[in-house]
């Protein structure tokens, strides 16, 4: 896995609530057997009309708004468990997704991809909203080390949470499939004693 | 410490808690199907590594399959392909596919639990959030993501942390022609699509005490559309007469010494919940939705609620209804009834029952899609097949079907669907289809009607 440390970008705003996994990647693409392709269909019914048009309305359609954070409303990530929404995400180009909540499963797809979900309260969400519809080129500074996310014009900061280990695997570029082989003598142990 | 239900099954699985983290969670049974289980299968071929306990992975083909002609080989290339892939990897790692055709095959929470692999206790997992259903059994059941996937395959365990808790109560008795998918649709209007997240929800009270395993399927499946991982009832007489004799189930002695241990998970009194809701049955009626996220839901009666702000806007913009509009009279083409929140056997005998000896409206398309083999033959056992083929309803071979729209199953962009399914987010049915989640009896009696009506009137 890729590691994070820190990000200073532009932000794309998706101002809507309940964002979920079905529109970020509809089922229909999920017919491949591999991880690679899912960029080009990241919220492919709301980015193309059904004769394949662009929409011109749509944030990530619009020239004005590019970069690598994606910023949406409260319950980002909700419905279907399929990571192939963290894919699609990461395979566009985003590296961090802000919101004011974020749907536990989703949350947990992104952090397994390295796609850093960054949980701000709602009215730094506001203001994060704000600060790009004022001016578009405004820059995003995501600082995990010190777990701060900083709204660089307006001078406005906040801190977010993330669990430590996670934190740590990011950090390290390592991952849950790593750490579990190494355990997996206590897991043999364990199952000696168990009932089911 | 008193305990809850959840906390004697999560405890009794930790093989470690790291210190700051998450703790590793050991898994009783994964089960995985075609669609989130490829790129897993390549993760371990990448990196070397073999399924860790294939005897614990149990393997259908649901989501992308077609419900005509399975015996013929799959059209849609890439759909076999999946299926194919699916095959062969289970094929390599030993692991048992009940696949396309197989007695066994169907909807992986319909099959699973009808066969008695899912027990009280189990901590269970599948790439699908609607691993909830089988928290029906007092499970630890949830749905996790592809990486997820590989994780289980490579050590039988997951890295979890600990969810909080919260216990929904509904008590009284619930009025005619209230479904147990009514009540789920009723608390998840009432709390939120967003009220569990973060949360393991347990479900009591005498609703859920009375109501059978089907239904309790139903309310446990839903459990994710209010953001929990997962829902759960203690397990009970009605647990146990259901797995006695199942496939898989444990038997004679085995079976004894299991259900004692099955009786002392029950939550302790007095143990403490982080959050804690009160329902009366009584409050509860025949529920559909009108937008386009699973808690925007309203009694069959009443009237869209007047509530402005970009998101409703939006959904209601995407249904073509308005604020303050009632949905009675709105004529409606299509009904699926099928999904695994509502296609297991009570749910067609209770639509069969309503549909006896009436006909469906001509402008309406009816599909009947079965969760499972078993239940299809039952169906059929029955004889309910015979009158949904005189009503004029569409009685499909099982699969996910219409619920997600992978396969040829499609609502049309801008028809309307009242749909048993779960979802009823934009284009889930088909790229511009409109959903309108209800119980199987609500379905019915609209496609009898042709409309959306209150049936409540001309029940006895
Ligand atoms: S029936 Fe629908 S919700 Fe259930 S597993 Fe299949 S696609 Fe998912």
């Amino acid at each position: 896995m890729e590691k994070f440390i820190t990000l200073t970008h532009t932000a794309v705003p998706l101002e809507m609530e309940n964002i979920d996994t079905d529109q970020i990647i509809p089922a229909r693409f999920l017919k491949a057997t591999d991880k690679a392709g899912f960029g080009d269909n990241l919220f492919r019914d709301w980015r193309y009309d059904q004769e394949e048009n662009l929409k011109k309305n749509f944030p990530l359609n619009q020239e004005k708004y590019q970069g690598e954070i994606l910023v949406a409303g409260d319950n980002f990530g909700c419905g279907s468990s399929r990571e192939h929404a963290a894919w699609a995400i990461k395979a566009y180009g985003f590296k961090v997704v802000v919101s004011s909540y974020f749907a536990d499963i989703f949350k947990g797809n992104s952090l397994n991809n390295g796609l850093l979900p960054v949980q701000v309260s709602p009215n730094f969400l506001m203001e994060t909203f704000k600060a790009i519809e004022e001016k578009p080129t405004t820059k995003i500074k995501i600082d995990l080390e010190n777990q701060v996310i900083k709204l660089i014009d307006k001078n406005l900061e906040e801190k977010f949470e993330i669990d430590t280990y996670k934190k740590m695997c990011l950090i390290n570029g390592f991952d849950d499939i790593d750490f579990l082989v190494n355990k997996l003598d206590k897991i043999k142990t364990f199952e000696k004693h168990q009932t089911l | 410490m008193k305990k809850t239900l959840f906390d004697k099954i999560w405890d009794s699985h930790v093989v470690e808690s790291i210190p700051n983290g998450p703790d590793i969670l050991y898994i009783d049974k994964h089960l995985i199907h075609e669609v989130t289980s490829p790129q897993a299968f390549q993760e371990l071929k990448e990196r070397k590594i073999t399924v860790f306990r294939p005897d614990k992975t149990i393997a259908t083909a649901d989501h992308n399959t077609p419900t005509e002609n399975q015996h013929l080989p799959v059209k849609d290339l890439l759909s076999r392909k999946q299926l194919q892939e699916l095959t062969q990897n289970c094929k390599e790692n030993n692991i048992s596919l009940y696949g396309l055709g197989h007695p066994f095959n169907g909807i992986v929470h319909v099959m699973a639990p009808e066969l008695g692999i899912t027990q009280p206790g189990m901590t269970v997992v599948c790439g699908d959030s609607h691993t909830s259903t089988h928290g029906a059994f007092g499970t630890i059941s949830f749905g996790i993501g592809t990486s997820q996937v590989a994780q289980v395959f490579a050590s039988q365990s997951l890295l979890v942390e600990k969810p909080k808790k919260l216990r929904v109560n509904v008590n009284g008795k619930l009025k005619n022609g209230v479904t147990p998918k009514d009540v789920i649709l009723f608390i998840i209007s009432e709390l939120g699509t967003n009220s569990g997240t973060g949360y393991f929800c347990e479900y009591a009270g005498n609703v859920f005490e009375k109501m059978s395993m089907e239904g309790r399927m139903t309310v446990c499946n839903m459990s994710i559309e209010m953001g929990a991982r997962g829902g759960l009832i203690a397990p009970d007489e009605t647990t146990y007469n259901y797995l006695k004799g199942r496939e898989f189930a444990p038997k004679g002695e085995k079976f004894e010494q299991l259900q004692t241990y099955w009786e002392s998970l029950k939550t302790d009194e007095d143990a403490k919940f982080d959050q804690e809701y009160y329902f009366d049955a009584e409050e509860i009626e025949p529920m559909i939705t009108y937008g386009t996220n699973p808690g925007m839901g309203i009694k069959i009666t009443a009237t869209i609620p007047v509530n402005k702000n970009k998101s409703t806007e939006k959904a209601l913009d995407y249904m073509g209804f308005s604020p303050g509009e009632s949905l009675i009279n709105k004529p409606i083409n299509y009904i699926f009834i099928g999904s695994c929140t509502n296609s297991r056997i009570e749910d067609f005998r209770i639509a069969a029952h309503y549909i006896k000896g009436k006909q469906k409206a001509t402008n309406v398309n009816a599909l009947i899609v079965p969760g499972s083999q078993q239940v299809a033959a039952q169906i059929k056992a029955e004889g309910l097949h015979i009158i949904f083929e005189e009503a004029g309803f569409q009685l499909r071979q099982p699969g996910c079907s219409a619920c997600l729209a992978m396969n040829d199953d499609k609502i049309p962009a801008g028809e309307y669907c009242v749909s048993t399914s779960n979802r009823n987010f934009e284009g889930r049915q088909g790229q511009g289809s409109r959903t309108i989640l209800a119980s199987p009896l609500t379905a019915a009696a609209t496609a009898i009607a042709g409309k959306i009506v209150d049936f409540t009137k001309h029940l006895n």
